[in-house]
């Protein structure tokens, strides 16, 4: 157990950069971009900030329930939205991180040093999964929520120089909900990942040279060769390698992915972000907000036909880190 | 004195090449062994059989076990350096002190603190930022620092300066070395470990052509100056190896009569790099 958390620790060496530099220039660069919005916004229309024609003091108390809980769902999202960009980031870091993990230090023989320690491979293999499941969502979670924190502040501080009250707006909002939500994808992005983390470590044990490549050609080239079965007849068309084996094999780093998966599977409505419908239980913001909907998506097949796949990935990873003999 | 290292019929066949063809040896604690042989002969690959670095035929057992099946417990007490510069470069000096106490029950801090402090090494310094020398310092520190009972040393001075290297074995030697522990090294630059090793093999085509302590070498092999006018003679006698000097003859027997030698011309112990050479000759041909 000791030897694993010096293990992760020593990927955090490693990847500074990937898993704490990254997502921190993120969220800096968002809230820079946010306070560069309100100024701009501040310089453009001045104390005579209107909305279609009442001053926005007007608007505060001429809003309906309905269109209050909008302007609250407004806030939560521009709380989510730092988080979501800096996620977007990190599924990079991540995809790339995995496809390194256990090729870098073949490749500059600094394998044999690791190697000459006595340390299992499993224990390797593990806690490169570990830091690309756990470590890096934690920090870009995190980072996200207090970059989201800061902006909701801004914003309502913003408004209340207008005569709207902060706490009013705050009360609005649902920082709490969206923080506890935010913290509680943690473990379903290790559980959802793992299916790609899985793969790319694969690629990553195994190639020769150029791990990305071998990663993406494989299922690409697999996939034509499927669609050109299916063109020939000789297999009964479908869309399910594109829309649902890649994106799982590939894109379950990106955080998020599993509502696109869970949406598939109820066979919803579309996925366009929108304010309007707050009360509709189909809008992704609504369901979001929902810790059962996070969850619900473990009930779907493809979540744990994903799982078992990754264990199953993961351990030949293990088997190849093992025993590949090329340095 | 007990064996830590014993092989029987190793065998390793990469897919165009064999490695091994069969090799056999025993090796005893307490000695120091240089393991020499050509490029290509299969010294890297026996190393890495004995690491269970890599899947081999045949019998080897290292500390009583099966490197294949219990690597990690077996690298509790064997430790290796596998050539220059595998040092991760992002690491610094403080981070690999830390990992490497947290990892190993085997390590002494304390130690390795004390072999630091010889050089010029400081805590937050990365190993891109060291010269070839300071990084085999670094690795030497760690890995003497590991009460460890066989040390494997593949080609570890490759590329250093005669400084670097003069110090690497002399800290081997005072600092490290005693009558528990085991040494294999591998070395194109015998000269250097000539008077270091106890023993001495060499591999050639994937198999052991020599394998003695270093006073058998002294008495089997000899080495005697001949002038030309008795070159013949010599000649006659089946000298492993020949070789001219200022116009005088170098033969190389394994095994002669010394007595009768002695009347030919001067005697001498051959050194290893002579008798590497003889030995060798025609490998790549």
């Amino acid at each position: 157990m000791n030897t694993l958390y010096w293990l992760v620790k020593r990927e955090i060496w490693e990847h500074k950069g990937g898993f704490i530099r990254a997502p921190l220039i993120g969220g800096a660069i968002f809230l820079v971009l946010n306070l560069m919005t309100l100024i701009a916004g501040e310089v453009v229309s001045g104390q005579n900030f209107r909305f279609g024609g009442n001053s926005i003091r007007e608007l505060g108390k001429m809003l309906d329930q309905r269109q209050l809980s909008m302007v609250g769902m407004g806030l939560d999202t521009a709380m989510l939205f730092s988080t979501a960009i800096i996620s977007v980031v990190m599924g990079f870091v991540v995809f790339f991180y995995c496809l390194g993990a256990l090729y870098d230090d073949r490749r500059d023989r600094s394998l044999l040093f690791w190697k000459s320690l006595p340390i299992s491979d499993t224990q390797t293999v593990l806690s490169k999964v570990l830091a690309a499941t756990i470590v890096a969502p934690a920090v870009a979670f995190v980072t996200g929520v207090v970059a989201g924190l800061i902006t909701l502040l801004m914003y309502a501080s913003v408004l209340s120089m207008h005569g709207l009250g902060v706490w009013q707006l705050l009360t609005l909002a649902h920082p709490f909900r969206v923080v506890a939500n935010l913290l509680a994808s943690i473990p379903m992005y290790f559980l959802w990942a793992l299916p790609t983390v899985g793969w790319l470590l694969v690629c990553s044990a195994w190639a020769k040279s150029k791990p990305f490549l071998w990663a993406v050609a494989i299922p690409v080239v697999t996939g034509v060769l499927i669609w050109w079965v299916q063109l020939m007849g000789l297999m009964p068309s479908g869309n399910f390698y594109w829309s649902q084996f890649l994106p799982r094999l590939l894109g379950s780093v990106w955080p998020g992915s599993w509502f696109a998966a869970a949406h598939h599977a109820s066979n919803n409505v579309s996925l366009g972000i929108g304010l309007e419908g707050v009360d509709n239980p189909d809008n992704p913001m609504v369901q979001f907000l929902s810790l059962g909907n996070l969850y619900a998506t473990l009930g779907t097949a493809t979540a744990w036909i994903g799982m078992l796949c990754g264990a199953a990935l993961i351990a030949g990873a293990i088997w190849i880190r093992r025993w590949r003999d090329d340095t | 004195m007990s064996t830590v290292i014993s092989a029987n019929g190793l065998s390793k066949t990469y897919k165009d090449s064999r490695a091994l063809a069969g090799a056999s040896f025993q090796i005893q604690s307490g000695r120091i062994v240089g393991l020499i042989g050509p490029n290509g002969a299969g010294k890297t690959t026996a190393l890495k059989a004995i690491l269970g670095l890599t899947d081999f035929d045949g019998e080897l057992s290292v500390l009583g076990m099966d490197p294949r099946h219990s690597r990690n417990k077996l690298m509790e007490q064997v430790c290796f350096i596998a050539d220059v510069a595998v040092l991760p470069r992002w690491l610094c000096v403080k981070d690999a002190v830390d990992f490497v106490e947290a990892v190993h029950p085997r390590f002494s801090r304390a130690k390795c603190e004390a072999f630091l402090a010889r050089t010029k090494l400081t805590p937050r310094m990365k190993v891109k930022q060291m010269s070839k020398g300071m990084i085999v310092q670094m690795h030497l520190a760690l890995v003497m620092a590991i009460d460890a009972r066989l040390l494997v040393l593949d080609e570890p001075t490759l590329g250093l300066d005669l400084l670097y290297r003069k110090q690497f074995y002399q800290s081997l030697l005072e600092d490290y070395f005693d009558e528990d522990k085991t040494i294999l090294i591998t070395t194109h630059q015998v000269e250097e470990i000539e008077h270091i090793l106890t023993d001495l093999m060499f591999i050639r085509d994937g198999r052991i052509v020599l394998d003695a302590d270093m006073d058998a070498v002294g008495e089997r092999f000899c080495e005697v100056m001949v002038g030309a006018e008795r070159a013949a003679e010599a000649r006659a006698l089946k000298p492993l190896d020949e070789r001219q000097v200022f116009g005088k003859s170098i033969f190389l027997f394994d095994n002669a009569d010394r007595g009768h030698l002695s009347t030919l011309g001067e005697l001498r112990r051959p050194s290893i790099a002579d008798l590497f050479v003889a030995t060798m000759k025609g490998t790549y041909a």
